[in-house]
């Protein structure tokens, strides 16, 4: 099913590339040229192939809303999604994501009208800095199970921390998003 | 000292609105001196230092001047002026203040922003909606008293005619401010005391919340810096060959010390046009420190030392009878030792800070707590006045106190000048965990008599902590009143005989203040030391609490927080009976109690918990609170249900260790916080109030640790009194 939903994904995505952005090249020639597709949006960027993605999309492309909160991957904050899959942007490169789709917080509501609208239907963020992450995560989940249970919300969940401890509103989210996709 | 100008507050008000073409009010905050000499200032300069701006079209501007950091004080606080102009909140969009002190105490700390600014900012809307009445009458030429107001409009109550908010804006900007307003009657409330969502919560969900790294500027640097691992050491020599060959690294810059409170630590930093650049210089570089006083710190050798303290006679703080009389005609006597570790905040956002340092002018963007201080430090830094010091204050990524010291801005601005570039530092998770001001560790001993009716007393309490204080006056060996007031010399139970006592603690890290400060400590002690009590009396633990709070009364008489035993024993009993309490429980499941009173509110929570096959799992937390007028209710729950998270983290693994006075922690994956497989089902209730509002953000922290404790008790039988709980391989 995923599998299916990724297809059509991509090639929803063909047609959906519009923006070509380039950025400034930089005075650094063992850099290479990258071409990197996010959200459905062909980027190319001139940087080391083994910079971690959270800081090719933050420093230079300018995607700012996934947040850097450990550099170790044990935190969540970065997560985005690898054709699909969530992983972990700060210890990920970009050599990684070459020929790969990648979804940021900015996409999820392309791909999930209602994970978002949950989230602020319950007034789930409190200092909200963790937040995407935690969407970014609930999308991987609801992808491949619409339907999750308080435990598969907690094993898909867990990789996720919340300083503010929001995470008993991130759980009624997901149920109510995963709800209203149903209920649609 | 300035000049001070002699515009009164009435034409400042008129000019104001002339140059703006929208009715602006400024606010006549408590504790603003020289408002006039200040007011004056921004005249000339024209910086707006205001709360409430509306324009032609309806928009209603306001200014939220305290930082948002996850407790929705940008919406509350702009509710109640909406609320008392009856305005359309569906209109309204909020400022975020910059630094500066017309605007009043800006400190977002001390859960004190409703606490204090609840009455002013109910003002400034009174104020405005005067005003607004005042035209209108004008325009109608009928009395204001014919005059209501509604969703925006001024309603002619003869005739049923209405005007909009926005068609009054000229006429009301040429009227002299009121003298005096009415404020509503809360039973005319249309926001405050409702579900209001947060004004930011799109934001939020989206990415689009700029947080203090997200601020993006033209040609703008990236920096990462590395600081002696023990505290105040000293840079003897570093070597820039390798970290220079690094590619996108630009430079290299010495930062000196600052030896201020929230001055820099001093160290080495690298400039880089990337932040990932930064920081891999940041690793190969090559540093030799002069360790200094502090490397010999040891957590455990200290803990040793102050447990020590603790059991001999100390400083006395409070007495009241004579303990050593009731000890000698005791029944029971019973002894306690609590010991708990450092702690750091570890927002989910690192701090940051983004300067840019020009000739004559300097610009940051940070998340501060307070940035009145902040303006302060970089001011006295860079030998500039104040007014040319602009310090924007971005969204929060969590604050738990840490992003009141902003030395990582003065580090930032030093940075900027030395390059002369706008520059961007970014504290790595690591340098946050090990170069912190640390929630001080501790150790106390306890003492209590019980007579043959089961009574208490005599309650001996002596503490031994490093003060705050050390951070601001080094060598401080004491606490201070401040912070025994946090729930050690006003502790409330109605007891004859009562002493407390403070040992000596030397402080080898700086410490700092975190969410709900030393009533950590005093809060977890005195409900873990009164439920051993019960079980020494052999009564409930429920029913002997209420019994230990005693009589209705105010208490204590000689303390700034005063608190009133009747609405801590009502807080208690609504707790348990969510709770169920006396109810049977499964096997192997505990429930277990913790009342305490901070920052002027009232707080209990029973937690139930099992321990089975060894493993503690929490299952419901029942809280409830007593915080006065409640202005949003969402928040004040979200704020009670982190509290609960954030204090459970604090029990199963909250600990800070140093070793050679360098912190060994350095990351969540040694300094681990609860996640969401952890995470119990929390239930709030809110004590309906019309007294004055009072702290939310961090009352509902100390409860949480003393009474899982107290749960595993009594699913156990076993007794924990020092923290975190996964030393004992409990979770």
């Amino acid at each position: 099913m995923l599998k299916n939903r990724l297809a059509a994904f991509k090639l929803a995505n063909t047609k959906l590339i519009k923006n070509v952005n380039f950025t400034k090249t930089t005075i650094f020639n063992t850099y290479f040229m990258i071409k990197l597709v996010i959200n459905g949006e062909i980027y190319e960027l001139n940087a080391s192939a083994e910079m971690p993605i959270l800081w090719a999309i933050r420093d230079i492309m300018g995607l700012t809303g996934t947040k850097y909160g450990c550099g170790k991957g044990v935190c969540g904050s970065c997560n985005i999604l690898l054709d699909g899959y969530p992983v972990r942007s700060c210890i990920t490169p970009i050599s990684q994501a070459v020929g790969k789709e990648i979804i940021t917080i900015e996409g999820v509501g392309n791909e999930n009208k209602y994970l978002q609208k949950a989230w602020q239907e319950l007034n789930v963020p409190q200092c909200g800095y963790c937040q995407p992450g935690q969407l970014v995560s609930a999308l991987a989940l609801l992808n491949s199970n619409p339907k999750p249970s308080d435990n598969e919300i907690d094993s898909a969940m867990s990789g996720n921390i919340c300083r503010c401890g929001t995470y008993v509103r991130i759980k009624k989210a997901i149920h109510m998003a995963a709800e209203l996709h149903s209920e649609d | 000292m300035k000049k001070v100008n002699t515009v009164s507050r009435r034409s400042f008000i008129k000019n104001l609105s002339m140059v703006s073409g929208g009715l602006i009010l400024a606010c006549n905050v408590p504790d603003t001196k020289n408002q006039i000499e200040r007011l004056s200032d921004d005249l000339n300069d024209f910086n707006p230092n205001l709360f409430v701006q509306l324009k032609s079209n309806g928009d209603l501007i306001l200014t939220a001047s305290r930082s948002e950091m996850g407790q929705g004080v940008r919406t509350s606080l702009t509710s109640v002026i909406a609320d008392e102009m009856d305005a359309d909140w569906n209109r309204v969009s909020v400022k975020q203040a910059t630094g500066d002190d017309a605007y009043g105490n800006q400190n977002t700390d001390g859960s004190r922003s409703i606490r204090t600014i609840y009455e002013p900012m109910r003002q400034m809307g009174a104020m405005a909606r005067a005003m607004l009445v005042t035209a209108a009458a004008k325009k109608w030429n009928i009395d204001e008293s014919a005059c209501t107001t509604q969703n925006h409009y001024v309603l002619n109550n003869e005739n049923n005619d209405r005007i909009f908010y926005g068609d009054l804006v000229e006429e009301a900007s040429k009227l002299d401010m009121p003298n005096d307003v009415t404020l509503k009657s809360p039973d005319d409330f249309i926001y405050i005391g409702k579900d209001l969502k947060s004004i930011d919560v799109i934001d939020f969900t989206t990415g689009k919340a700029k947080y203090g790294l997200d601020i993006r500027l033209p040609d703008m640097k990236f920096a990462a810096m590395v600081r002696c691992p023990v505290t105040f050491g000293t840079l003897r020599s570093y070597d820039k060959t390798k970290a220079l060959q690094i590619e996108g690294v630009l430079d290299i810059v010495e930062i000196p010390r600052i030896e201020k409170p929230f001055g820099a630590l001093g160290g080495v930093a690298v400039i880089a046009n990337n932040t990932w650049a930064a920081l891999k210089g940041k690793e190969v570089l090559d540093i030799t420190w002069d360790y200094g006083d502090n490397k010999e710190y040891s957590s455990d050798n200290f803990m040793t030392e102050i447990t020590e303290n603790v059991y001999k006679k100390a400083k006395e703080v409070k007495n009241e009878g004579n303990v050593n009389k009731a000890f000698k005609k005791a029944e029971k006597i019973i002894e306690s030792t609590f010991q708990l570790p450092h702690l750091v905040h570890a927002p989910m956002e690192v701090p940051n800070a983004t300067a840019y340092v020009q000739n004559n002018k300097c610009e940051v963007w940070s998340p501060v707590q307070a940035p009145q201080t902040t303006r302060k430090e970089v001011s006295d830094f860079l030998d500039m006045d104040l007014e040319d010091i602009t310090i924007n204050v971005t969204f929060l990524g969590g604050g738990f106190g840490r992003k009141s010291k902003p030395d990582f801005v003065v580090e930032a601005t030093a940075i900027s000048k030395i390059i002369k570039a706008p520059v961007q530092l970014i504290w790595t998770r690591e340098d946050d965990i090990q170069n912190s001001y640390y929630h001080a560790i501790s150790a106390q001993y306890m003492k209590g008599a019980i007579d043959q009716t089961g009574k208490v007393t005599a309650w001996l309490h002596r503490t031994a902590y490093p003060s705050i204080t050390s951070t601001f006056m080094p060598g401080v060996k004491h606490g201070a009143g401040f912070e025994f007031q946090q729930g050690l010399t006003n502790i409330p139970y109605e007891i004859d005989n009562i002493r407390c006592e403070n040992a000596e603690a030397e402080a080898h890290v700086r410490i700092g203040w975190l969410r709900s400060v030393y009533n950590i400590i005093h809060g977890f002690s005195v409900n873990v030391f009164a439920d051993e009590l019960a079980v020494a009396a052999n009564r409930d633990p429920l029913q002997f609490r209420l019994d230990l709070i005693g009589s209705d009364r105010i208490y204590p008489s000689d303390n700034e927080y005063k608190m009133d035993t009747s609405r801590l024993k009502n807080v208690l009993n609504i707790a348990a009976k969510n709770a169920k309490w006396g109810d049977e429980l499964q096997e192997g499941h505990g429930m277990g109690l913790a009342v305490h009173y901070s920052f002027y509110t009232y707080v209990a929570s029973v937690v139930e918990v099992s321990v089975i096959n060894k493993r503690l799992k929490v299952h419901n937390i029942y809280t409830a609170v007593d915080c006065g007028t409640v202005v949003n209710t969402n928040t004040v729950k979200a704020q009670m249900e982190g509290a609960a998270i954030f204090g459970m983290s604090i029990a199963f693994y909250g600990k800070i260790t140093a070793k050679d006075g360098v912190i060994e922690q350095s990351n969540y994956h040694d300094y681990k916080m609860v996640r969401i497989h952890e995470a119990p089902n929390i239930h709030i209730e809110i004590v309906q109030s019309n007294d004055i509002p009072t702290g939310i953000g961090e009352p509902g922290v100390p409860v949480i640790a003393p009474a899982i404790i107290n749960a595993i008790y009594s699913a156990t039988g076993k007794r924990y009194k020092k923290l975190p709980l996964m030393d004992f391989g409990l979770v």
